[in-house]
């Protein structure tokens, strides 16, 4: 998972729609990811008001 | 600076924290109000608009430090560009900043006697015997335990701290709306005036806004369905505002995007130790996304429960359940209402919108976003008989 940090406005709709808790918005201006965490379900790529998220494999466990 | 310990820490400070976090201070108890952003207010994710009655039901005095704009009446645009409208006789509500209001909200709060601390992150939860005891904070780089006997999570829109103790407050995608904004300078032809544009193509299952903060200053939005593939509400913002022949010649002062609750309400909203609030608990009306107006109900109560707890020294999800029962009585199926109504529109084409815009006065559609004169739309939808079945989901 790719996050472009030009296009993110660091507005945390993403940390509220991962159901693993695998992104937090760290003081409110850095985006942390946890790959551990992440079941790869892109809900926040399809979320995202900007398009700043991107997955690169496509496949794997997409819903 | 921050005690290591407190009666109730409230996490997040946007409307539904401060209201809390005053109601429980007035009441006596020691309570810290933290937000993890360095200012509070700031960045917005928010349309801005709030009803006069609203206010008023909140006790609140417009201040012109932050009421930016009267509003007398709102344009709403069907799919075809057909407008139905309304035109208030007084004041109908404000268009507001936000940066201001939060922070005059914070401020009541810290007047009436709660810690405000911002810059302050919560890290976790300290729970013992199935009790929250206390949080985990990050304050600037300090790495800090307060000890408490309720924490009140109003973490908003990427809730974690009802998810810490065990209350599922993750928003489906279905439930939450994508959305993106413009602070724009702008030619206004009406600036008492909101603009609402609907339509599948313009904003699948959402809206566009054009919210006047002044003369020539507006907030102009849009959300989409959180679950919507292959498109962004950026880029059909961008699309709408190159479309607009006034938009599209305005200057752009601020950006902001961010997730819009638009679900029903959480089934649960206490544990021992713990009440959740506001955007967290998803308390917003689901048919425009507001969430100011309830958040701050649901905060007012749930810190006066707090106290009441605190005093007789019972904080289980038993006693903190009063907070629970006294919201729902008071807006708990209000809410219930308007999520049941945007189920059966998201499920309208085009076509469709255009017919309720041809049979609905702007007064009906007023109506219709808190709650009431559902039986107009059903009778309207009855019409046609491939739209029974939707008019059946309001029954």
């Amino acid at each position: 998972m790719k996050i472009n940090k030009k296009l993110c406005m660091r507005c945390g709709g993403c940390v509220g729609v991962c159901p693993n808790l695998a992104l937090d918005l760290l003081n409110g201006v850095e985006l942390i990811y946890n790959e551990e965490k992440c079941v790869k379900c892109r809900i926040c790529e399809t979320f995202c008001p900007v398009g700043a998220i991107k997955f690169e494999n496509a496949g794997g466990e997409v819903q | 600076m921050i005690d290591d310990e407190y009666d109730a820490v409230v996490i997040g400070a946007g409307p539904s924290g401060s209201n809390a976090a005053k109601a429980a201070a007035e009441r006596g108890i020691k309570v810290l109000l933290i937000e993890k952003r360095q200012e509070i207010g700031a960045p917005k994710r928010c349309g801005e608009g709030i009803s006069a009655r609203g206010l008023k039901e909140l006790g609140i005095d417009p201040n012109p430090r932050w009421a930016l704009n009267e509003i007398m009446g709102v344009h709403i645009y069907a799919p075809n560009g057909k407008r139905v409208s309304v035109r208030y006789k007084e004041v109908g509500g404000y268009v507001i900043e936000r940066k201001m209001f939060d922070k005059f909200l914070a401020m009541e709060a810290a007047r009436a006697g709660a810690k405000v601390v911002a810059k302050a992150q919560a890290t976790g939860l300290i729970i013992e015997d199935g009790f929250v005891r206390g949080v985990k904070i990050r304050w600037l780089d300090e790495d800090i335990e307060v000890r408490c006997k309720v924490v009140i999570a109003a973490d908003g829109v990427e809730s974690q701290v009802a998810r810490w103790a065990g209350i599922n407050s993750v928003h489906k995608p279905k439930d939450i709306d994508s959305a993106f904004q413009y602070e724009m300078v702008v030619d206004l032809d009406e600036p008492d005036m909101l603009e609402l544009y609907f339509g599948n193509k313009i904003a699948p299952r959402g809206y566009v806004w054009i919210f006047p903060k002044g003369k020539d200053v507006a907030n102009v939005g849009i959300g989409i369905g959180g679950d919507i593939k292959d498109k962004t509400a950026k880029k059909l913002l961008d699309r709408f505002i190159k479309n607009h022949e006034k938009l599209k010649r305005g200057s752009i002062i601020e950006v902001n995007s961010g997730g819009v609750p638009v679900g029903k309400p959480l089934e649960r909203l206490v544990s021992n130790g713990l009440m959740v609030v506001g955007d967290a608990a998803h308390q917003v009306n689901a048919i425009h996304g507001g969430g100011v107006y309830e958040g701050s109900i649901a905060g007012r109560i749930a810190g006066e429960v707090c106290a009441k707890a605190i005093e007789k020294g019972d904080v289980s999800e038993k006693s903190l359940r009063e907070y629970e029962i006294r919201w729902r009585e008071k807006r708990g199926e209000a809410l219930m209402r308007i999520y049941k109504l945007r189920q059966a529109i998201e499920l309208l084409s085009d076509e469709d919108l255009n017919m309720l815009a041809d049979n609905l006065t702007g007064e009906d559609i007023v109506e219709l976003t808190k709650g009431k004169r559902f039986e107009k739309l059903i009778n309207v939808l009855m019409k046609k008989p491939e739209l029974i079945e939707v008019a059946q989901k309001l029954l």
